[in-house]
Parts: structure tokens; sequence; C-alpha cells
């Protein structure tokens, strides 16, 4: 055997596998420490609101690098979910702000000003248990749950993967947009759902709403991170980088190789849901141009850049890209797309492992170098390359 | 009148006893027979493995050694015939069912998990926690523990525990996947070509470790090299263009005419 891994080769500490290691502690408290306590110090309201709504697109970055990074499975589709979370959401404020008081000078008082203008005369059935909050909190994250479970049961099952997966996702995505266009009586059409006021009686469009809502993102994107974490640190957790790799191994270790998969895929859909929800409450409206296949492909790149690898490299990769986007928009709004597309290809060739991989490779040796009391995590385990694709 | 009938209805019905429903064979492969377009891979293929037998399968290439492996442990459904293990159907059940019952398989290549270290691909195949609930509340308890480190001095890896698998010897990744399949404890073993590309000393470890696993277990074995197979091998079975050609005790095998003519004469 080579000597550095015999070099490496300690006996097993009791507790081989914390939840986190050292230097996924020092990420989290520099994530946690930028998001909670820098940038709200630093920006302005406006731009502090502008940050929240690029960490709503983190759930789903997050969500991608286990779906995607861990389980191998590359969707082109998270904006459905993204989405169908955030519409959810719409659906409740949008009830809330169409109150008969609001809407008396409607054909039809009481509903949605956008159905009125297209005739209809009565809420339609699947709009009424958004009247309900618990209920729509539910909704929030069982309706894509459900329906990515659907999807993802029904093509796993069948062993359909790879770049057929993705193709159908981002298929899928194109539909969703297609149907949310065309049914503007039911779902407000091209324009979305505008015009949201209050959450069970509390105005979202104030500034001090603002900040709360940006600090429940916060909070409630951290969580993602952590039971993320607690995911990929689980048995379920390799069984996927097995899968990843050697797809007929695990099947004959035992397990239904299915199952796994459906998991990862609707976990993300459940983050990307969360993630919807919080967009429509801190922009104010959802709008099919969140569901289809450019935002999809463009959260796609959020992950790579970050790092698909690394939960918190999405995270900060999610950042980086958008707040390049917004700066660079703002001065070449038609060069932008392509400086996106350049952006993913230059990640993919040149940094397959996106700004983790950088600091992995880069910056975490010469820092536990210098912190020589910390313990260096081991080199042999820690760095998961990734597969070639 | 019926007691003179009754007999011979019954030796009518059953003129010879099928042997696949006989509870003392481990393994009972009955008319299998696989066909590719057309081509038939595994045509008619019956043989019975007894509990704790070694059995190895030899043949030319083509022969369709590594199809019947494939057809046993679900990778492959079986055109007609059947797989009966311990009196159960497997030709109808999933892969996972099939290894859940017992039946562990290790593929040609080493098929192992290159990613994660030798403790976390003996872990994996630990025989608990497959559901997706149970892989998530997995702990690694002092019994997954003692279990690894048991496999581990076995399959001679106690050193490369923490070591990723991409960074072991060719001969130590075959070892660790038959270590992976200990670790399932499987009734019934099917190894292909265990030692192919082995060094001389990673191959006589390899026969004193097989040795050594098959205490309580049958073992179905591909292999090439006859000298290994004449070491370890209880029966034989030659397979020839898809049909079995011979079968017996090696000693039987190797003065079978057919045999000769078709792979051990060149």
């Amino acid at each position: 055997m080579t000597s550095p891994v015999q070099a490496l080769s300690k006996s097993l500490t009791v507790n081989d596998n914390p939840y986190m290691k050292p230097m996924e502690w020092l990420s989290l408290a520099l994530l946690a420490a930028l998001i909670l306590i820098v940038l709200p110090l630093l920006l302005d309201g406006f731009r502090l609101n502008l940050v929240g709504k690029y960490l709503t697109y983190a759930f789903v970055a997050l969500g991608l690098v286990i779906c995607w990074g861990y389980a191998g499975i590359l969707s082109l589709g998270q904006g459905v979910f993204f989405g169908l979370g955030g519409y959810c959401m719409a659906m409740y404020l949008k009830l809330e702000a169409s109150s008969p008081e609001n809407t008396k000078i409607q054909s039809t008082p009481g509903i949605p000003d956008f159905m009125d203008w297209n005739q209809i005369t009565s809420l339609p059935w699947f709009w009424k248990p958004f009247n309900s909050l618990p209920l729509t909190l539910i909704l929030v994250v069982a309706v894509p749950v459900v329906f990515a479970l659907v999807i993802s049961a029904a093509m796993f099952k069948r062993r359909v993967g790879g770049t057929y997966f993705a193709i159908i996702t981002q298929a899928i995505a194109a539909i969703l947009t297609i149907l949310i266009v065309g049914q503007q009586g039911y779902t407000g059409g091209i324009n979305g759902i505008t015009d949201l006021r209050t959450l069970h009686g509390w105005d979202i469009r104030t500034d001090s709403a603002h900040n709360i809502l940006y600090f429940v993102n916060a909070g409630l994107l951290i969580g993602c991170i952590l039971i993320a974490q607690y995911v990929k640190r689980s048995k379920l957790g390799r069984i996927l980088v097995a899968m990843r790799d050697k797809e007929d191994r695990v099947r004959f270790s035992g397990y239904s190789v299915a199952g796994f998969k459906v998991f990862a895929f609707c976990l993300a859909a459940a983050f990307a849901a969360i993630g919807g929800a919080m967009f429509t409450l801190q922009v104010g409206f959802m709008s099919p141009s969140f569901v289809g296949i450019v935002p999809s492909i463009e959260m796609v790149i959020y992950a790579a850049v970050g790092g698909r690898l690394s939960l918190f490299g999405a995270v900060w990769g999610t950042l980086l890209v958008n707040w390049a986007k917004t700066s660079f928009s703002e001065s070449f709004p038609d060069l932008w797309l392509f400086g996106l597309g350049a952006l993913f290809i230059a990640v993919v060739l040149a940094f397959p492992n996106g700004l983790a991989g950088i600091w992995r490779e880069q910056i975490e040796p010469r820092l536990t170098r210098r912190i020589g009391s910390l313990r260096a995590p081991d080199p042999a385990i820690a760095p998961h390359s990734a597969p070639a694709e | 009148m019926n007691a003179s009938l009754l007999p011979n209805v019954l030796m009518g019905a059953e003129p010879a006893k099928d042997p696949a429903a006989a509870p003392d064979f481990l393994l009972a492969v009955d008319a299998l027979t696989v066909s590719f377009d057309g081509f038939k891979a595994v045509n008619d293929v019956s043989f019975y493995v007894d509990p704790n037998e070694i059995r190895v399968i030899i043949g030319p290439n083509g022969a369709g050694k590594t199809t019947v492996l494939d057809l046993i442990c679900g990778r492959t459904r079986a055109s007609a015939g059947s797989i009966k293990y311990k009196g159960q159907e497997l030709t109808k059940l999933t892969e996972s069912a099939i290894v859940q019952a017992g039946v562990g398989r290790k593929f040609q290549t080493p098929s192992i998990y290159d990613d994660l270290t030798v403790f976390e691909n003996l872990e994996i195949s630990f025989p608990r926690g497959r559901s997706v609930w149970g892989a998530l509340t997995f702990k690694r308890d002092a019994e997954v523990r003692d279990r690894i480190h048991e496999i581990a001095e076995t399959i001679f890896l106690k050193d490369q525990l923490k070591a990723r698998a991409e960074f072991l010897s060719h001969g130590q990744k075959q070892w660790l996947e038959i270590g992976m399949l200990l670790i399932q404890d499987p009734e019934l073993l099917m190894l292909d070509e265990p030692v192919a590309g082995m060094s001389v000393g990673e191959r006589i470890k390899t026969a004193e470790l097989l040795n050594q696993i098959i205490v309580g277990r049958s073992v179905l074995v591909i292999e090439h090299d006859m000298k290994f197979v004449e070491d370890i091998a209880h029966r034989v079975t030659v397979l020839h263009q898809g049909k079995v050609l011979s079968e017996g005790s090696m000693e039987r095998v190797k003065n079978d005419p057919k045999v000769i003519e078709v792979y051990l004469g060149h």
C-alpha cells in the first residue's frame, strides 16, 4: 500500500462520523455571520431585500447539491417546485387581498381581480384550501413534494435516469409555464399573481416587514442547511454517493435504488418550495417567469458555481452569481446572459467543483497548516471528487 | 378399485420427481433459458447446488457463465425456466429482494465505491437500514463497528479502513468486494472470476480467504484459472455455447473427452 494512505490510517476514534467536521462548523459560522450580521448592518433596506430574494434561490441550489451533487440526478426543472411553492403562498396572500371590501368594484366581489377580468364568477375548487393559513403552510411544501414524488417515482421505477431525466424535467418546466400562462382566469396568466398585501393581517409591504421576512428567510435557509447536513452525513448520504458511482452495486447490496433517488429528488423539491414561498413573501408577487426553463437552468448554474458537492458553496455561489447579475445587468443588460453562459462553461471546464473546490484545494490546506491546533481533516475522506460527466 | 388405481394415477401424473421441488438443494436451476433477440445465450441449463458446496462454473469465452449469474441475481430476466433458492422462485423477484433473500454477487471487475472509504464501503453493505428511513436513522453502533473490523481483518484490509477505496490495489479492491458480500452474510455467494488479474501472492491469499469464508454457505464461482479451480471446487459444471457440457468432480470433468475437445484441450 502507498505510504500516504498508511500514514492516514489511524485507529478509529469513538466519534468518527460527527454531525459536522471542524471546517464545516467554520463554514456555517462564516455564512451565518454574513447573512445574519454583516449584510443587515451594511446594506440599506432595498439592497437587503434584494439579498433576501437571492437567498430564496439558495434554497433551490441547496436542494440541487443533494439531488445533483450527491445523488447524481440532474434536474433542469427545479423552477417548477420553486414556482409551485411560491404560487401556493401567493394564492393565500391573494385571497386575503381580495376581501369583499377590497374588491367591491368588481362584478363578483371577493374573488381575485384577474378572475373577475376573465369572467369567472366563483372561486375555483383548488383555490379554496388557500383560505386557511395553516393549510397553506402545509400545501406550500406538500404540493411540490407530491408532484415531485409522482414524477420521480414514475421515472426511477422504470430506471429512466441521467440525460433523459434532465430532459423530462425541463419539459415539465416548459409545460407548467405554458399551463400557467394559458389559464389566465385561474392563475393570473403571464402577469402572475400580483398586488399581494397582507399575511394574516400583517402588512408585508412595509420596511419593517421586509426586515423581519429577511431574517425569517435567513433562519429557514440555515435550518435547511442543517437538515441537508444531517442527510449528507447519514448513511443515506453515503448511499447517494455510492449510487452516483455504482448504481448496480448498491442494488446488489440489497437496496431499492429508486426509493433513494425519489427521496433525494423530493427533498430538493421541498427546499425549492420553501424558497419559492419566501420569494413570494419578500418580493410581493409570483409569476411564470420563475417557473420555466431559463430560471431552472440559472439555478443549476448557481449550484455549479458554488460547488455542487458543497452545501455552503451553493449559498455562496447563489449570492455571487446574483450579485454579479445585478451589477452587470445594470450596466450591460444585453450581455448578461452571455456572461452567465460563459461563467457556466468556465466553471465546468476549469473548476468542476466550483468555489467550494477552490476553497478546499487552495485555501483550506493553508488555513489548517496555519491553525496547527485544529485537527487536520483527513484528505483521504474529505474531498469527494466529482464524477466525470 | 380405487386402491389399485391410485398408485398408477400418481405415477402417471409425476413420472419423474421434479428435482427443483426437492428441498435439500440450496439452489435449483431448472431448464433455464434466456434469449437476446433470438440468440440463446443460456439454453436449457439445469444444475443443482447443495448447501455448503463450492461449485465452479468453467467454460470457454461466450459460454454464458456470467449470464447464468446475472439470471440468478436478477440482473437479467429469464425467458424460460426456473431458479429456486431454498424453494423460493427468484425469477420474479427484484434484485434487492434477491439479495435480501440471501444471495450475494461479486462482479467480474471490482465493483466498489471509489469515493467512499473502505469502512464506508463495508458499512453500506451491512444488512441493516436498507429502507430510506432505515438509512436516515442508521446508527454506527458497536455491533456495526465490530463486524466491520472483523470483516476487514478477514479480507486483509484492517489497516486501510480509513483509506478511500480508489487508492487500493486491484487485488485489494477484489478483496474489498468479497468483504462487502461477506458482511451481508449470504447463504449463497456468487463470485465472478475472483482471482482474475491478481498476482501470484494475491491469488494464494484469495484461495485462503475463500476457504475461510465458505463455512456455512454455498459458493458459486466462475473461474478460468484451472489450478485455482482444482484447489477449491467440490464439483465443476462446464458450460459450452449456453448449454451444460459436463458436470461432476474436477477429476471426472478433466477426463471427459467432450470437455477436452472444446475447452481444456488447447
